[in-house]
């Protein structure tokens, strides 16, 4: 029998842009001591463990098995998921899936990355074709500037609405201790920062991290054993389109519309700017906070940089979105997906302390990667009654 | 040693060398590129879309494609960005030289956006929807470095 | 666990190299075979797992190639990297989760591109082993040494088992390498680490493999013959070579327990009517074989020796020819899981084995069979 699923712990490494004080394996390992410490579980516990993080960010084969010493693996059931930057919510969509068909009741979800060990944007770079897409490719950046470029043409948007939400993730990320970046940048910081790649500035974009997290999930048998409050996941869905960067549609986020409807259809809801109480978006770049909300259904296409100005997506808002700070903040890749899932997650259960927002009955995570893919999760209080 | 000394081994000039096959679609493609200077895309019998790299499977449709359609040369920019800041380049091992401008170029007669490099000599004139037409390499060797990049036209 | 089926499956003719296809023509081809095999079009699809590894394909996110021709453009769709089986797993969960009712699950390698050699030493860990400079053949040479050592298993019946092996992929159309082979022709090919002599190790192939697996509902909606999972697990071993001991296969023997137990099997070594293994190297079919306990503890290579293994035999392994008649690394225990529904069906050809009830497919992950992965396959509900 299919099985409801929830998440009963979280934990996180204190990200930080380098960690050289551990090898990959330490690192792995810190964050999944904290999970297994939330949940008031041990290893014993775990039936399953799903792994994920980008090959060529630290030049390692088959993560699954190496990383084992740190996963807590060892004669356990491992498999690594791996979908680009999108791997974090991949994974997490993957442990709801192991729990979910009944074959294993608690799963551990790890994601990490050492961005430190490579050059992020060359490594990037090799996501793409090597025959079509690598000669002019420049890692995220470009393809994301080639994004905003677009959506400004058709919208009419302008760097100081993409600034505006650079502002808003970076002071959301004071209320983090766990955040890689933690200092308040005004509008004018980031127009006056370097530009990177037109209209991108640099305090626009996401750093690169060293960090991990880890996610525990638990069947209906036992989430409520575990804890009082266990995160219920309502729904998951992702769409992964486009074989070659020039397929997709510049200017909007086609996966995330499709994605974002399809679970909101699942789960009944009709408003989602009104039924769902806070957003922790894979958002690697401010423009992205303007865009993919559009996308995303909460509101109409054209009024994302009206919605961000107006302060409803801010602590204390209408909406909260990246009370973490969010990707702008931290982005250890594997796991800034993962990260999204348990911000959302504590959420729910009220464990996110400092950066709590009150009364959250739903929450949305999502990831973001890949050939512009999408990842989502709907998370929520009450159990689902589907 | 420091206590609080942290060792980092670095890979050395380690690498992985790959041979890619460019397939069937590739292959006509480059070869019409190298001996005619012709671009070509694949045009799928359902929709009618026409890509540009020409692949063997139209996504949406799960068609298999067969006609070849010839595109271009000239086009207008889809969308762009000029990378202003340095990287790696994995093909070289080297800092990519910048500025450089970045095109998603929409080819006559394609439905997608074909990337390459976009000329900055006017700097003020890559905008979306200008008019672009490739600049050839003197030698065509049946790479995508036989367009040496796209220059705007009045 | 619920019931699930495997009702299609496709597999391109596994080859040294294949110039003329990309990855997408390869996975397009697997995929079309899989829905023709089933009577289905993309449309009965509900979502796609594509199985690939970033170091076999060159590149970061290598799954972005094969999305579309796996006909996921507009479906949900994950992806597995590490064998076919684990991704077969994975499609399975997806399936018994409620929310689909059919998973298509592709796998697909093209050794032909790359070096192995240096993409098997990245999987050794980069501070302690790499520099020394092992690849997944030093690896398994010498777990070879130490699990003959123990066992007293000779080269030449690991001979045996490159002899048999190749023999069979003569009799199957999509293996690479069918060879008439005799004992001695194994032991005087190149030793390439001691003790596995060239015909010992499989060839790195390009190959693709599509199975589609479908739940209790969509399966009674099949027409043709479903192929039911009575068992699937999964286990790791430890990493490091010095925490392991070499000579057995103890993650093996915790998966293959869990397995049968699900399957409801108790004595398997007569409950079992046939296996598809994961012989990368010869000693690996029988090390795997004394793993699962479908051989006693060093009695495989007498088995061996005795015929038990054959096509005709009490306990035909790798009939199909296995991995040493072809390896598409990524897919090859996808490759496994196809033969065992091939054999369970009756289509299995000039390979076929009389009795095929009940089937065994196997799967590894990472170096010396770190990892492993079994399903128990079965023609009754």
């Amino acid at each position: 029998m299919a099985k409801r699923a929830a998440i009963v712990g979280t934990g996180q490494t204190f990200h930080k842009s380098h960690r050289p004080d551990v090898n990959g394996q330490e690192l792995i390992n810190e964050a999944v001591s904290r999970a297994l410490l939330d949940a008031n579980l041990t290893m014993k516990d775990i039936d399953a463990i799903i792994i994920g993080n980008m090959d060529h960010f630290e030049g390692i084969n088959y993560v699954d098995c190496w990383s084992v010493d740190g996963s807590g693996g060892t004669m356990k059931p491992v498999m690594k998921i791996t979908t680009g930057g999108t791997t974090g919510c991949t994974i997490a969509i993957g442990g709801y899936h192991l729990v979910a068909s009944g074959m294993f009741d608690k799963v551990l979800i790890v994601g990490w990355e050492k961005n430190s060990e490579s050059d992020t944007s060359g490594a990037i770079t090799t996501a793409f074709d090597p025959i079509w897409d690598r000669l002019v490719f420049a890692g995220a950046i470009s393809g994301l500037a080639a994004e905003a470029q677009a959506y400004i043409a058709r919208y009419g948007a302008t760097d100081r609405d993409g600034a505006r939400v650079s502002v808003r993730d970076r002071k959301h990320a004071l209320n983090n201790p766990h955040a890689q970046l933690r200092k308040e940048v005004s509008l004018e910081e980031v127009l006056a920062s370097p530009m990177l790649a037109d209209p991108i500035h640099l305090l626009d974009v996401c750093p690169r991290t060293d960090g991990a997290c880890a996610v525990i999930m638990a069947s209906e048998d036992s989430a409520e054993k575990i804890t009082k409050t266990p995160d219920w996941i309502w729904g998951t869905g992702n769409r992964h389109p486009y074989a070659y960067l020039g397929d997709a549609d510049y200017g909007r986020l086609t996966s995330m519309e499709r994605t974002a409807k399809e679970i909101f259809k699942k789960a009944g809801i009709k408003e989602p700017r009104k039924e769902i109480n806070v957003i922790e978006l894979y958002q690697p770049y401010s423009f992205a906070g303007i865009i993919w909300i559009e996308d995303m259904g909460i509101v109409p296409p054209g009024k994302g940089a009206e919605y961000i100005w107006s302060g409803a997506t801010d602590m204390g808002g209408e909406l909260p979105i990246n009370p973490s700070g969010g990707v702008i903040s931290c982005n250890p890749i594997g796991a800034t997906g993962l990260i999204r899932c348990a911000e959302a997650a504590m959420q729910v259960m009220g464990k996110a302390e400092g950066r709590q927002v009150p009364d959250v009955n739903h929450a949305v995570s999502t990831g973001f990667g890949g050939c512009w893919w999408t990842d989502m999760i709907l998370h929520g209080k009450k159990k689902p009654n589907y | 040693m420091a206590e609080n000394e942290h060792i980092v081994i670095e890979s050395g000039e380690a690498a992985q060398p790959f041979n890619y096959a460019v397939g069937m679609y590739g292959s006509r493609f480059f070869k019409e590129l190298r001996e005619n200077k012709k671009i070509m895309g694949v045009k799928c019998p359902t929709c009618g879309k026409v890509y540009v790299p020409p692949r063997g499977v139209c996504g949406p449709c799960f068609q298999e494609m067969k006609e070849f359609v010839e595109v271009g040369p000239g086009g207008v920019i889809g969308t762009y960005t000029i990378l202003r800041f340095a990287f790696i380049d994995p093909e070289t091992g080297h800092q990519k030289p910048v500025p450089y401008g970045y095109g998603f170029i929409k080819l006559d007669g394609a439905d997608t956006l074909f990337q390459h490099y976009i000329d900055l000599v006017d700097e003020k004139k890559v905008r979306i929807g200008a008019r672009v037409e490739p600049v050839w390499a003197n030698e065509r060797k049946g790479t995508i470095k036989d367009i040496q990049y796209f220059r705007v036209v009045e | 666990m619920d019931k699930a089926a495997i009702i299609g499956i496709g597999m391109t003719k596994i080859e040294a190299r294949r110039d003329d296809w990309t990855f997408a023509d390869m996975a397009f081809e697997a995929t079309r075979k899989a829905l023709e095999d089933a009577g289905m079009t993309i449309g009965d699809i509900d979502n796609v797992i594509t199985t690939s590894n970033d170091f076999w394909d060159g590149r970061t996110i290598s799954c972005m190639a094969v999305g579309d021709a796996s006909g996921a453009s507009d479906k949900n769709v994950s992806c597995v990297e590490g064998d076919g089986t684990f991704g077969a797993l994975y499609g399975l969960a997806r399936t018994l989760s409620g929310s689909y009712g059919t998973t298509l699950v592709t796998a697909h390698s093209k050794g032909s591109q790359s070096v192995s050699s240096l993409i098997t030493n990245a999987a050794f860990d980069p501070i302690y082993n790499r520099a020394l400079g092992l690849d997944m053949i030093g690896a398994c040479a010498l777990q070879a040494s130490a699990y003959m050592h123990r066992t007293g298993t000779t080269a030449r019946q690991l001979a045996q088992v490159s002899v048999k092996n190749h023999g069979n992929a003569l009799k199957n159309p999509v293996a690479q390498l069918g060879m008439k082979l005799s004992v001695d022709d194994v032991l005087k090919s190149e030793m390439i680490a001691d003790p596995l002599h060239k015909l010992d190790c499989s060839p790195v192939s390009d190959g693709c493999c599509a199975i589609i697996i479908a739940n209790e509902d969509r399966a009674k909606k099949y027409k043709g013959k479903p192929v039911w999972i009575k068992g699937v697990s999964m286990c790791a071993d430890a990493y490091f070579f010095g925490d392991r001991d070499l000579s057995t296969a103890a993650s093996l023997s915790k998966a293959a327990k869990q397995a049968f137990a699900q399957a409801g099997i108790n004595d398997p070594s007569s409950q079992i009517d046939f296996a598809e293994l994961y012989d990368a190297f010869s000693y690996q079919e029988l090390m795997w074989l004394e793993g699962m306990g479908l051989a006693g503890d060093g009695a495989a290579g007498k088995m061996l020796e005795e015929g038990a293994f054959d096509i005709g035999g009490k306990l035909p392994v790798n009939a199909s020819g296995g991995l040493l008649g072809g390896h598409a690394v990524i897919a090859a225990g996808l490759y496994r899981i196809a033969e065992v529904v091939r054999q369970i069906r009756g289509e299995a050809g000039a390979y076929q084995v009389k009795k095929a009830r009940t089937g065994l497919a196997h799967g590894v992950n990472g170096l010396a069979g770190q990892s492993h992965c079994v399903w128990i396959l079965g023609k009754d509900k």
